[in-house]
């Protein structure tokens, strides 16, 4: 009955395929791999593809919920602290004689609740905005970590334990399969549910998708929670590779974390991203690191490269979309 | 006649893909009030913008004052004494009203490098008393009424000696009284000598006070009538480019049983005692003046608040529902008032927002269907009659009623029994009016009962079966459409007491 139809094809160019920030990531990357070459003879090969991994992963974990956080347009910046919670409580628990795993599982229990109460203040007091109420909560949960264990260490951890952190499956080290499966589950869950729209829709305009039917303070309780259970897997991981743990673990990991987003091309004002970016600003950052280590180059230099990388970031993703998605002038858009 | 103040020659203006202004001409005599009329997309915001500077024209030119002007910023378009007020005021909540009207050209002490804030407060109340206005210049604008900051924006270009005045769409969020204090402030400038062109979308701005329109159609001119010399109809014609036969398209439906029946609901300082029912078939108008309450009765229903007491059934059972996916659910249905922060993702292909509140309908074991969700949207958006190219296509590059379209869009995808429709037809044009009076006939048609609120006066008479008035947060009056006239529905929303 309509006069035109309506096309259901898409009409992208392929020139827009693959003008993504990803593919520019991508050939970072790359580069970063070429330099590593040449700076270490022994560089090139399957074992350090392989097993370099296993040095930066733990807080690999953190990237993936954030990632929803961000595009949800949240931030939270109290991950670090709920990791040193719950691994605290998982030591501690061990060292009073609960055996390891259920310690571990108290470890996730811990952590997925203290996501969860993140939640529940973000949608509790909608006046008050994200990075308050998680600065609220950083403080707390890195304060019952001392509270615990004053400046102690606790571990004493039996062997089986370590093998999570540093042991291989074949060629494969352990914790890499882990991410490897926890990155799809996140993918899919993102890029292929309803509830990955959901959080783009948010992100995008929280009001709208509330009117459309978007339970939108579920939403938030669970990515908050979701935040939570991937702090605990970062707790046990980094754990198990230091063999004994502090309330002062994973100190600044947050902004680690955040800058690894960012750096994924996850737009900071909520609702355009994807997993795939950040998955590799994972890598091209644990790779630089790594390589920078190689030639004895310090730890600072590298914090000024990923700062260098951000700005590039940042420049790009918003000279590149800066005719579609700018927000308009004074009144435009009035008429269109 | 001496030349006219403002005056643009063969004017054109492309943007990538689009030609926004087609060879057209404007002239604007000195202390006229002159209508510009269009249908959204005719290209008087882009006349707007190269009159103030915010564009240049590609060819043409533009005379000011009998002399050729080259604006390349706003600034340059605000020396000469050319002032804009946009629909949405651009104002600085948390300042004064002094403060709003003199930001950018404060006086300063020349020794001290202060600012004179007791002559300021002086001369802001200078000019609100010769505006008429009685309200204090220390109070913050974010406190005052759209009217009023309109008014503080009117004063602001005063202070600037505006000898051109632009108003675009200035009545769109104005109550019927307070557009007639705007009239006469216009009609104010007018004898000042201030020139102002005028932009609106309600033929009754236009007839109440301009002199002279000029019409715009397809970024191309077409043509300037005074306005006593031209007809209703015709300029109807000469905007939409065809004529409309009927502007209310509402035909008599068969009217079923009772459907949504609320009862006495009431919250705390937004609405009392509110009751009203609905039948199948039934187009239930709900007007008032605006902060009456009406939309926070609608939302109430649709569970976006929660009211404090009373009752809300549906078929004749009492529900209870806590949030907008429980009334869907349960089918009720609200297009909200803000289309672009409450109906659409703007960013978002058309696919994507119709999906959105439906979406556990597309699930295929754990993950979406995308190709059944655009198929579906495809069927939907054909259904009302969105003009657009592809489903992909951005819900912001389509116009006023299409979007409001594909809002409705959003809503058939559930299975509805009351679809409310918050002033559906807020900012579209005429042509995209009629398309939407008939979407509402067609539901009504097809035994939804529908809620429709709206202020504009002809729209309630000709659309509706029965018409519930309210007064600050209460229902003043319910009646049949056929035995309801103008006066009697403004007496009703009119405060007790008032002329009505």
């Amino acid at each position: 009955m309509a006069e035109r139809s309506i096309d259901v094809a898409q009409g992208k160019s392929l020139a827009s395929k693959f003008l993504r920030w990803e593919w520019l990531l991508v050939l970072i990357f790359i580069a970063v791999n070429i330099v590593n070459t040449r700076l270490s003879p022994y560089y090139l090969s399957l074992d350090t593809f392989l097993g370099t991994p296993a040095n930066f992963l733990d807080k690999a974990f953190l990237v993936l919920p954030m990632t929803f956080v961000i595009i949800l347009g949240n931030i939270d910046i109290s991950v670090a602290s709920n990791v040193a919670l719950s691994a605290v409580i998982m030591a501690t628990t061990f060292n009073m004689g609960l055996p390891l795993p259920a310690a571990m599982a108290l470890c996730l229990l811990v952590s997925t609740l203290a996501g969860w109460f993140n939640g529940f203040l973000l949608t509790r007091f909608k006046e008050l905005s994200a990075v308050i109420v998680t600065l609220i909560t950083m403080i707390i949960y890195r304060g019952i970590a001392y509270m615990i264990l004053q400046d102690q260490a606790a571990g004493n951890f039996p062997d089986w334990f370590s093998f999570l952190g540093w042991g291989n499956i074949g060629p494969f080290p352990f914790i890499l399969l882990v991410f490897i499966l926890c990155a799809i589950a996140f993918g899919v869950l993102l890029h292929g549910t309803a509830f990955g729209r959901k959080i783009f829709a948010m992100g995008n305009n929280a009001l709208t998708a509330r009117y459309s039917g978007v339970r939108t303070d579920s939403v938030i309780q669970t990515v908050s929670a979701l935040t939570g259970l991937m702090a605990g897997f970062t707790a046990i991981f980094l754990s198990s590779r230091m063999g004994s743990t502090r309330p002062n673990v994973a100190m600044g990991y947050e902004l680690d974390v955040i800058a690894m987003v960012v750096l994924g091309g996850v737009s900071t004002s909520g609702g355009r991203g994807t997993i795939a970016g950040p998955l590799l600003a994972i890598f091209i950052i644990g790779f630089l690191n790594y390589g920078l280590g190689l030639v004895n180059v310090q730890a600072q230099v590298l914090l000024i490269i990923v700062g260098l990388l951000l700005i590039l970031s940042v420049l790009v993703l918003n000279v590149r979309f800066s005719g579609r998605h700018r927000r308009p002038a004074l009144g435009a858009g009035r008429e269109k | 006649m001496s030349h006219p103040i403002l005056e643009l020659r063969d004017v054109t203006k492309t943007f990538p893909g689009v030609r926004a202004l087609d060879g057209v001409r404007f002239e604007l005599q000195k202390g006229e009030i002159h209508a510009l009329m269009g249908e959204n997309g005719a290209g008087k915001s882009t006349l707007i913008k190269v009159i103030t500077g915010v564009h240049q024209p590609d060819s043409g030119e533009i005379m000011f004052d009998g002399k050729k002007v080259d604006f390349r910023s706003p600034l340059d378009s605000q020396r000469v004494g050319i002032a804009a007020i946009y629909q949405h005021v651009t104002c600085y909540p948390d300042l004064s009203v002094t403060e709003n009207i003199f930001i950018g050209h404060e006086n300063y002490d020349k020794l001290t490098r202060r600012i004179d804030w007791k002559s300021l407060h002086r001369r802001a109340g200078e000019l609100l008393e010769s505006l008429d206005a009685d309200f204090d210049p220390h109070t913050p604008m974010g406190t005052l009424s759209v009217a009023r900051q309109q008014i503080v924006e009117i004063a602001k270009a005063l202070s600037a000696n505006a000898r051109v005045v632009i108003m675009d769409e200035p009545t769109a969020p104005l109550t019927d009284r307070e557009s007639e204090d705007l009239y006469r402030i216009t009609e104010g400038l007018r004898d000042m000598g201030v020139s102002v062109i005028f932009i609106s979308h309600r033929l009754e701005d236009m007839y109440r006070l301009a002199k002279r329109v000029t019409v715009f159609r397809d970024a191309r001119y077409v043509g300037t009538w005074n306005v006593d010399a031209i007809s209703r109809d015709d300029l109807i014609t000469a905007m939409v480019g065809r004529s409309i036969t009927q502007l209310y398209p509402k035909k008599e439906v068969p009217i079923g049983e009772e459907i949504l029946r609320v009862d006495g609901i009431s919250r705390t300082g937004y609405f009392k005692d509110v009751s009203f029912s609905v039948r199948r078939g039934e187009i239930l108008a709900l007007t008032g003046l605006v902060g009456a309450g009406r939309t926070e009765v609608c939302e109430a229903i649709y569970g976006v608040t929660k009211a404090d007491s009373g009752s809300v059934s549906l078929d004749g059972r009492p529900v209870s529902i806590h949030g907008p996916d429980e009334a869907l659910a349960m089918g009720i249905g609200y297009l909200p008032e803000d289309r672009h922060r409450q109906g659409l993702i703007l960013d978002w292909g058309l696919w994507m927002n119709v999906s959105l509140p439906t979406l556990s309908k597309f699930k295929k074991h754990l993950f979406l269907d995308q190709t059944d969700e655009r198929k579906v949207a495809k069927d939907l958006l054909e259904r009302v009659e969105v003009k657009a190219p592809s489903v992909y296509t951005k819900a912001s590059a389509l116009s006023g009623g299409n979007q409001q379209k594909v809002i409705v869009a959003k809503l058939l995808n559930s299975e509805l029994k009351v679809i409310i429709l918050d002033e559906p037809t807020k900012g579209v044009d005429v042509g995209a009016k009629t398309a939407i009076f008939d979407i509402m006939t067609h539901l009504a048609m097809q035994g939804y009962g529908i809620v429709m609120v709206s202020s504009e006066m002809p729209e309630v008479l000709g659309m509706s079966d029965r018409i519930v008035v309210m007064r600050e947060g209460r229902v003043s009056a319910t009646l049949k459409t056929r035995d309801a006239t103008q006066e009697i529905i403004l007496a009703a929303a009119m405060a007790e007491g008032s002329p009505a």
